[in-house]
């Protein structure tokens, strides 16, 4: 007896296929960072397109309690004011002799009011402490409670312009790196000036660092100088990630 | 491949043994390729991120001022003491401290991790392909699941020693497995293969934010992070065994039935 099969092997691959295919569409309606006709970056966008596509973004990332709080060691640049440091800056180490009073972080680009801001007048919005996890490239984690106000915060005060697609960000010990706006307006994105109850530490990052909770390490960027706001992707040239080998986006 | 595509639903006489002569489905060998060349891959990278921090602690938190579960003595990272004095968080005993790190360490993690993830990508996608071909076709069931009557202690015992004293079958070119095969490559299918993806994927920020008991369910990212490395030694061992069966099956037809889809 003959009988019409209900599934073939052919078309439940090609069904299988085919709606994983269109479960990434809508990650491409968002402008993908440049592959550079590399391999590697194309793999580093398709994750991109999928974590885009496939997570809800607004998620939170886990918090912990006081006593989860753990040792930290500090890496990369850990102090831009040490002429001895490849990346050390003068500019940096005059700031840090006058305990950080005269540093700004400049907000600028695609907004109605580029400003400089004080650690006070950063201060003075309202601000989010989280005890959360770093997760390093390198494969170690730890944890620390962080204080510091809402990059959406400096954002909205600023008032981010209709084209705003990505968040260029700058630092004294010469690095240039972005995020897209959902990473940049998720509640837990933090331009932190406090560490475990403390001023944050110039190890650390001090004045004021960021905090990318859904990101590994290397994204939370140190010494903050700068902030730039753009509707095209800036791979920030040779102070970038990509340029120096490294994924742009770190959310995997 | 010769393989009936389209089969009707199960029948009794369908739990009888599989006819003889069918080699490897076209699918099945495509799958498999795709997987070994992406799995060579993710080892060769998976040793690189791991050289970078070879410690694997258990729990949410590990790093170079925490205690190891292991430290594995295969870069110059290992306990390369590297750091400035320890200063303490807080001011109390047993506080938790920062300490800097004040020389360079073994870093390839750039085109490792990007590597990593690409053949992660060749991988999963494949896999899951397999995963829905396997029980759509019933290959699963007819040629991976061992039958009610060989799943005896007796059955496994004696093929045990016979692989262990070499004496092994010639390779008939198809999917017509020994109970210890079967059951080697079901645990491989069904167990080490979908720990690594989802401990791997446990490690991820993003994904954790999403789904947090990815990680909870592990006992924590670094938990994950070690569970992953026992998974992939799993793995190379399976692969060394399973190269060494091929040879001693006879190399040339098995590398025939898996590329060409010869049977004899």
């Amino acid at each position: 007896m003959k009988t019409t099969p209900l599934i073939t092997r052919r078309s439940a691959l090609i069904t299988g296929l085919a709606s994983l295919g269109g479960l990434l569409l809508p990650g491409c309606s968002e402008p993908l960072p440049p592959t550079y006709g590399n391999i590697l970056r194309m793999g580093d966008t398709l994750t991109y397109a999928a974590h885009r596509a496939l997570l809800p973004g607004r998620s939170l990332a886990r918090e912990y309690r006081p006593e989860d709080i753990s040792s930290f060691p500090a890496t990369g640049t850990t102090n831009p004011g040490d002429p001895a440091n490849p990346k050390s800056s003068a500019e940096y180490r005059q700031l840090q002799q006058g305990a950080f009073a005269d540093w700004r972080l400049q907000v600028e680009g695609l907004v109605e009011r580029p400003g400089a801001y004080s650690l006070a007048d950063l201060k003075r919005l309202p601000s989010r402490t989280q005890i959360t996890r770093l997760t390093c490239e390198e494969g170690w984690t730890g944890i620390a409670q962080w204080t510091g106000v809402p990059l959406s915060r400096v954002l909205d005060a600023a008032g981010l312009r209709p084209s705003a697609r990505f968040v260029c960000l700058y630092s004294y010990d010469d690095w240039a790196d972005s995020i897209d706006l959902l990473d940049a307006l998720h509640p837990q994105t933090l331009l932190a000036y406090g560490m475990n109850g403390r001023d944050l530490p110039v190890a650390h990052g001090a004045p004021v660092r960021l905090r990318v909770e859904t990101q590994l390490g290397y994204k939370s960027m140190k010494y903050l100088r700068r902030v730039v706001v753009k509707d095209v992707f800036d791979d920030g040239g040779a102070q970038g990630n990509i340029q120096n080998g490294w994924s742009w986006y770190a959310g995997i | 491949m010769q393989t009936a595509l389209a089969r009707p639903l199960p029948t009794a006489a369908d739990e009888a043994p599989p006819a003889a002569a069918a080699g490897h489905a076209l699918w099945v060998r495509i799958t498999h390729w795709m997987v070994s060349v992406s799995f060579l891959a993710l080892v060769v990278s998976g040793w690189v991120i791991l050289m970078c921090h070879p410690r694997l602690y258990w729990g949410e938190v590990g790093n170079d001022l925490t205690p190891a579960l292991l430290e594995l003595p295969i870069s110059r990272n290992h306990r390369h003491g590297r750091w400035a004095a320890p200063v303490p968080f807080f001011e109390r005993t047993g506080s938790p401290v920062s300490a800097s790190r004040t020389g360079e360490i073994f870093n390839q993690n750039s085109w490792g991790r990007s590597l990593h993830f690409l053949a992660a990508w060749f991988l999963v996608l494949p896999g899951a392909a397999y995963l829905v071909a396997g029980v759509a076709t019933g290959h699963f069931r007819r040629h991976l699941a061992p039958r009610a009557e060989e799943w005896t202690l007796r059955q496994f015992a004696q093929e045990l020693k016979d692989h262990c004293r070499g004496a092994v079958r010639k390779a008939g070119g198809g999917p017509r497995y020994g109970l210890l095969q079967k059951s080697t490559y079901c645990g491989v299918v069904f167990l080490v293969l979908p720990l690594a993806v989802v401990t791997g994927l446990a490690m991820s920020p993003a994904i954790t934010a999403a789904f947090p008991f990815l990680s909870g369910m592990f006992g924590g990212h670094q938990s994950a992070r070690t569970l992953h490395f026992v998974a992939s030694v799993l793995l190379v061992l399976f692969l060394i065994v399973h190269v060494v069966m091929v040879v001693a099956s006879g190399f040339r037809r098995q590398l025939r039935a898996m590329t060409l889809g010869d049977s004899p």
